[in-house]
């Protein structure tokens, strides 16, 4: 099918091969039939939507999960993990964007953990384990002091402790998972020269990312993954690094599935909101991975969709929780129906009439333990509960009741515990909360993420009624597709700042991917 | 459609459904049927009621826990605020420093029962909210704050009384611990009554729900608009208070208080919110566990007195129920979830 697939290096160089792996989770195909190798002392760039299958393939190259079919073959043998660590012993290290560094150990302590030189009693030779440790650092270019906590280094300095120690443990092969998200410029910058430097020295790469002006910069190779399909394998053409239209255009290249089908025209939005102007956030150092916010302009009108697209780490989640009062604003002004608003905290946010959505629905927004009537009325318990403090629990069971049948959410009770519903079902009761306040704005970080593709559908007929309910709604997602099928107006984000503007009807997922994933400044001037 | 199980009734899921609600009530029951088969005498009502009377105290303190717990906190200072509230109590009973020598009921110049429970329940309330705020402004967990809490109040009781006890007081105050309606001792109408507006508070007020919702998922009640901080503090005011309620009782039961009242009621008042069900974690409980709870309690101590079992035994069966009650509580919610 792909060109790309007859180009190859001589077969001996192959470290490892991929050969028509599938997994299946109860009836979905995550991964179909997916073929790839790694050569020795190259970077391949592993690249695709949200929802693409890499993190699953990751998973199965790390021991997390096998296979459900298909082949592995990893430095002539068959591989065949059954467990990380396992993976790890025979040569493969994946290092995630959440880093498994143990902050309150020393960088020394966290590259010999669990292996510790011994001196002559049987005691931990701490001399030689800072020597070690040194010299292990300076392969990847750190120069801190072996003795110093992992804690106090920046994410940057820990991301090169946890490639430090893949290196000691002679791994031959070495998988980053979106290891720039969370990077300034110049510490990419960094990263990718040892990138090439181990390269030189012969390590495999695996470089997993969204950021396609990165990969083409470095990678040797890359292979495209589309909804758990192979899109197939790209390669540098006389040296020369891939061209980005080519990456979009495998990564994109289909048409819109018909899940994502486009809802028709809505009557023109009303009058503006919500407005934002200048947004500026500063560094938190209790939250050193949120994105700082650079000067954000945003409009929001009356029953419109508003699509935010941006990859991790644009800030999207970050804008949603500055103008949510979860997060403090250190520049800019908000104003809701033309007057300046400063929410303090999600209360006060939420008394003016703002609600959010969040992204992570397990940790920010579920109550796991707790019946499903208290999870639907948490936000409104003022509005079911007489003057003296007592819940009107008739009129907060019939609200239940009449959002239960409006958005078809299927439970047993509403005393059942959340927990036991399935992840659309959650979500539809967290839409359901906010519905209950009648809110102006409502903003939706990641509708469907862990939603089943059946209910996807569903949250997004949800959107839409909001909308046509005249709440101006924003939608927050990393799904192309998703915000194409809910969105009347675009914009994209990208490191902080807003990159691009358009209404939806002008938009494709090429255009959206170039916005959020380039360093160009098109769009509003800042 | 979706693969998800949407409970539905299965017979063995429902049965273990109503052992997680109703176990300790279970086990209370059973305990008490074998007490009375070992010796008839326990079903008695007088000492069914001289049970009652010994639970009181430290399940009004329980009550005031079970808040707390369910915010996924604990205090660990309830037995030295008792102390001190009890104290304060007792100077207030006397009318000032200058007669708690005295131990005599000072005929008149005290300042009476009510100024009496007005100061211990109001100390109470002022300990809680200091360590409230400790908690929520400094961001020192709960566990150190009230571990702090525990010997700074132990040193102020020490301090007020100078190491003695504050004795005699008159008889509308001595009423209170050791009066009875009918056959019914005055400290279990105050018990009943209060956990009687604690259930319904938490189950059936705004502030109730808010409690679970902050003990369930702090970072989702903020996002959902709860002031998470206000009802942190709110909890520890409130076990503060009935800290001061038990003081109340407890030095009008015994006529004196004692600078060393309450050395060890933190461990008990707090393992009959955990036998009753409520979880350490926040969010599952309920005052009807804690009151099953610390029922059980005082039944193992006279139940096992009853039958001539040295209290030193009688310690360590308690800390093994305690360990089996939270055991079994978990191994049948994983039945539950399942």
């Amino acid at each position: 099918m792909s060109p790309a697939l007859a180009v190859s290096a001589p077969a001996g160089n192959v470290l490892l091969a991929v050969e028509g792996i599938s997994k299946q989770f109860s009836g979905v195909m995550a991964l179909n039939d997916v073929s790839l190798d790694v050569r020795r002392g190259e970077i391949l760039g592993l690249l695709g939507e949200n929802g693409a299958g890499k993190s699953t393939l990751l998973k199965i190259l790390s021991g997390v999960q096998p296979p459900s079919s298909g082949r592995i073959v990893f430095d002539g043998a068959d591989f065949m993990p059954a467990s990380p660590e396992e993976s790890k012993r025979l040569g493969i290290v994946t290092i995630y964007q959440e880093l498994s560094l143990i902050p309150t150990l020393t960088v020394a302590e966290n590259i010999f953990i669990g292996r510790a030189p011994l001196g002559p009693l049987g005691l931990v030779s701490w001399r030689r384990m800072i020597e070690d440790s040194r010299q292990i650092i300076a392969r990847v270019g750190l120069t801190v002091d072996p003795r110093t906590p992992v804690s106090s280094l920046s994410v940057a300095e820990q991301q090169l402790v946890e490639i430090a120690r893949a290196l000691s443990l002679e791994s031959r092969l070495i998988i980053m998972d979106e290891p720039t998200s969370a990077l300034t410029e110049s510490e990419v910058q960094r990263l990718l020269s040892i990138m090439d430097r181990l390269r030189q020295d012969g390590v495999a790469i695996m470089f997993v990312t969204h950021r396609l002006e990165e990969a083409s910069h470095i990678c040797d190779r890359m292979t495209v993954l589309r909804d758990g399909r192979l899109a197939g394998h790209l390669d540098r053409e006389d040296g020369k690094p891939i061209e980005l239209p080519k990456i979009i255009e495998k990564m994109v290249g289909r048409a819109a599935s018909e899940l994502y089908a486009r809802p028709g025209e809505r009557h023109k939005a009303g009058e503006t909101i919500l407005s934002v102007k200048g947004l500026r956030t500063v560094r938190d150092p209790e939250a050193p991975h949120a994105i700082v916010l650079e000067g954000v302009d945003l409009d929001l009108k009356a029953g419109e969709i508003l699509g935010v697209a941006g990859l991790v780490g644009s800030g999207r989640t970050e804008l949603a929780r500055a103008i949510f009062g979860a997060d403090r604003i250190a520049a800019g002004t908000v104003t809701l129906n033309g007057k300046p608003i400063a929410p303090q905290s999600p209360a006060d946010a939420i008394a003016l009439g703002i609600g959010l959505v969040p992204e992570d629905r397990k940790h920010q927004a579920i109550f796991a333990a707790l019946g499903i009537l208290t999870n639907f009325s948490v936000a409104s318990l003022d509005r079911f509960s007489s003057g003296l403090g007592f819940m009107a629990e008739r009129r907060e069971r019939e609200a239940l009741t009449e959002y239960r049948k409006m958005l078809s959410i299927r439970m047993a009770s509403p005393e059942q515990a959340i927990e036991g519903l399935s992840g659309g079902n959650q979500q539809k009761v967290i839409l359901a909360r906010w519905l209950a306040r009648d809110p102006k704005v409502l903003i939706v970080d990641e509708p469907t993420r862990g939603v089943d593709v059946g209910a996807k559908a569903e949250v997004h007929q949800i959107l839409a009624q909001l909308a046509e309910r005249g709440i101006a709604v924003m939608v927050i997602s990393s799904e192309l597709p998703e915000v194409l099928a809910v969105s009347d107006r675009i914009v994209t984000m990208r490191r902080g700042r807003i990159t691009g503007e358009m209404p939806a009807h002008e938009a494709t997922e090429e255009k959206l991917m170039e916005l959020m994933a380039l360093d160009r400044q098109a769009g509003r001037a800042q | 459609m979706s693969s998800t199980v949407e409970q539905g009734g299965r017979g063995g899921v429902d049965t273990a459904r109503l052992l997680v609600s109703f176990g300790p009530l279970i086990f209370l029951a059973a305990l008490m049927i074998v007490f009375t088969i070992m010796s008839p005498n326990f079903i008695d009502p007088l000492n069914l009621f001289n049970i009652m009377r010994q639970v009181s105290i430290t399940g009004l303190i329980a009550l005031g826990m079970t808040f707390v717990i369910l915010t996924a906190g604990i205090d660990l200072s309830v037995g030295s605020m008792l102390a001190l509230c009890g104290m304060v109590a007792a100077v207030v009973a006397k009318g000032g420093a200058a007669n708690t020598l005295s131990l005599s009921a000072a005929g008149g110049s005290g300042y009476g029962w009510f100024a009496a429970l007005l100061a211990a329940v109001a100390v109470g309330a002022l300990a809680g909210f200091i360590q409230g705020m400790t908690i929520t402004r400094l961001k020192v967990p709960p566990f150190v704050v009230t571990l702090g809490g525990l010997t700074i109040f132990r040193g102020l009781t020490l301090t007020i009384s100078n190491g003695g006890p504050i004795s005699g007081f008159d008889s509308s105050m001595r009423w209170f611990g050791n009066g009875l309606v009918g056959p019914v001792p005055v400290p279990v109408i105050i018990f009943v009554i209060a956990a009687v507006l604690c259930h319904i508070v938490l189950r059936y007020t705004r502030y109730g729900r808010a409690v679970y919702a902050v003990g369930g998922n702090a970072e989702a009640a903020r996002l959902s608009g709860l002031r998470v901080d206000r009802i942190l503090v709110s909890v520890y005011v409130i076990v503060g208070f009935f800290a001061g309620l038990a003081a109340f009782v407890l030095s009008a039961r015994l006529n004196s208080a004692e600078a060393v009242a309450g050395i060890g009621y933190e461990l008990t008042v707090i393992s009959a919110v955990v036998i009753g069900g409520t979880s350490l974690f926040g969010g599952i409980g309920s005052v009807g566990g804690t009151v099953v709870g610390a029922a059980l309690i005082g039944v193992l101590q006279n139940g096992l007195q009853f039958n001539n079992v040295s209290s030193y035994t009688q310690s360590i069966v308690i800390g093994l129920i305690l360990i089996l009650a939270v055991a079994f509580d978990r191994f049948l919610k994983s039945r539950v979830r399942r």
